[in-house]
């Protein structure tokens, strides 16, 4: 090893030392967060690829613009700029926990792994908000000549094009007693039969129904392209899995970090690839939030 | 317990020791950072928002403002990968083992996007029905005046 002396920049290569200067785990799952940087990268271009095979798309700020609480007032990115800024935040108490680590602070590193599970979790919860708003709420919409009431779900998407009025009030006569119904009753136009039931409602002869419906001032879409449900619900579905396992991860250290094993080893490179784990999560977020949310 | 690390991994020299001033400076820059550009990014998408509401929306502007995101978006994932991830501190050598792999994607994204775009104009020029019923209508042949948002 006499060339050390000779030049000034280390020979990583001439042996007796890791060449990357990376601890075998870490340099690892570099790896593996770089495979998976592919798999996402695929989910999201096969998305891309599909909306530019499309002559219509559904505008993110259309469908994504509840906020919980709120009701019917659009808020266009409010809740997701939440979300982001949820992300964010856990990644930099994540980046402290791995601070601490290298301080060898033990306390530090669990006061901030645990606020990271808590933006993770609180994360989840915005999620499982957001898919359990899109599901469940009940939309117009035109198809084959009927008005039918349908959520954002994998088979059905109800933010394709504004329909045309005249096609719309055909549609109406067409449809069943049961959508009517669901349509005085949710219609925020018309008020006043906010406090008949749904089975009340459903008594009253069809042409009265259409008579109860403020046409005038009612728009419907025509139903959306299909694929838009799989891959939103199946990207941040894994995305979302991701963070659960991030969470779950987090989890370990933050008890293995209290039983003292890392202090026993002598270092907390452990919780550094459960740093880079967690980065990473936030990095996939960055793209799936500017794919779905923002274009 | 710095020097028990160096003890215990005496051939290697893993560690990337910053001063914590220096760390928190860093820290506290990157956040800021991050933030700002996530509040341009969402101006942005508010100001997409606002041009789609209007009466003759501009393509080729709505296109420059995404354009202008998807940018945001790459500085951003350049600071979480170089400073959270201190990847801009490991050797030369192990950052481009991650990063000339992922020069894929340059490849990855162009072609696809390029393929789906090909395949929306062959059904456009052959497929009548397709074009029928999926081409947006342009404003003023439209009976609906205001484009909603929210009404339902």
């Amino acid at each position: 090893m006499a060339t050390t002396a000779t030049t000034h920049q280390t020979k990583w290569w001439s042996g007796g030392k890791s060449p990357f200067n990376v601890e075998y785990g870490k340099l690892m799952m570099w790896y593996f967060l770089m495979s998976d940087a592919f798999t996402f990268g695929a989910f999201l271009i096969s998305y891309g690829s599909i909306r530019f095979s499309q002559n219509f798309w559904p505008d993110p700020n259309v469908v994504f613009n509840a906020f919980p609480g709120l009701g019917h007032k659009p808020l266009p990115l409010a809740f997701v700029s939440i979300m982001t800024f949820i992300l964010i935040i856990s990644s930099v108490t994540m980046v402290l926990a791995v601070h601490a680590g290298h301080n060898g602070n033990r306390k530090a590193v669990m006061k901030w792994i645990a606020w990271t599970i808590v933006g993770g979790l609180a994360f989840l919860s915005c999620q499982a908000w957001e898919w359990h708003h899109l599901i469940t709420g009940e939309h117009a919409v035109l198809a084959d000549g009927k008005i039918e009431i349908i959520g954002q779900t994998m088979t059905g998407n109800p933010w394709g094009q504004l329909a045309d009025h005249n096609a719309m009030l055909t549609a109406l006569n067409n449809s069943s007693n049961d959508v009517l119904a669901t349509l005085v009753h949710e219609s925020p136009l018309k008020p006043e039969f906010h406090d008949m039931t749904h089975k009340q409602l459903l008594g009253i002869p069809k042409d009265q129904l259409l008579g109860m419906i403020n046409t005038a001032e009612m728009h419907v879409r025509s139903k959306g392209p299909i694929a838009f449900g799989g891959y939103f619900f199946g990207i941040t579905g894994f995305h979302g899995f991701h963070v659960f396992s991030g969470v779950i991860i987090n989890l370990v250290m933050l008890i293995m970090t209290y039983k003292g094993v890392f202090d026993r080893k002598g270092h907390y490179l452990m919780i550094e690839k459960a740093g880079l784990y967690w980065h990473f999560v936030d990095l996939v977020w960055v793209f799936v939030f500017l794919c779905f949310y923002l274009i | 317990m710095e020097h028990q690390q160096n003890v215990l991994l005496s051939e290697m020299t893993f560690q990337h020791h910053t001063e914590d001033a220096e760390f928190k400076r860093r820290v506290r820059k990157t956040t800021i950072l991050l933030s700002v550009i996530t509040v341009i990014e969402l101006g942005i998408g508010l100001t997409i928002y606002t041009i789609h509401k209007g009466a003759h929306p501009n393509a080729y502007l709505v296109l420059a403002f995404k354009g202008m995101v998807c940018i945001l978006t790459l500085a951003k994932a350049y600071y979480i990968v170089s400073v959270f991830m201190h990847l801009g501190d490991e050797i030369r050598n192990m950052i481009m083992t991650i990063v000339v792999p992922l020069m894929l994607f340059i490849w990855f994204i162009a072609a696809f996007i390029i393929d789906g775009n090909s395949y929306k104009n062959l059904r456009n020029e052959f497929d009548p029905h397709f074009k029928e019923s999926t081409m947006p209508k342009k404003h003023g042949e439209e009976h609906t005046p205001a484009p909603e948002p929210g009404k339902q």
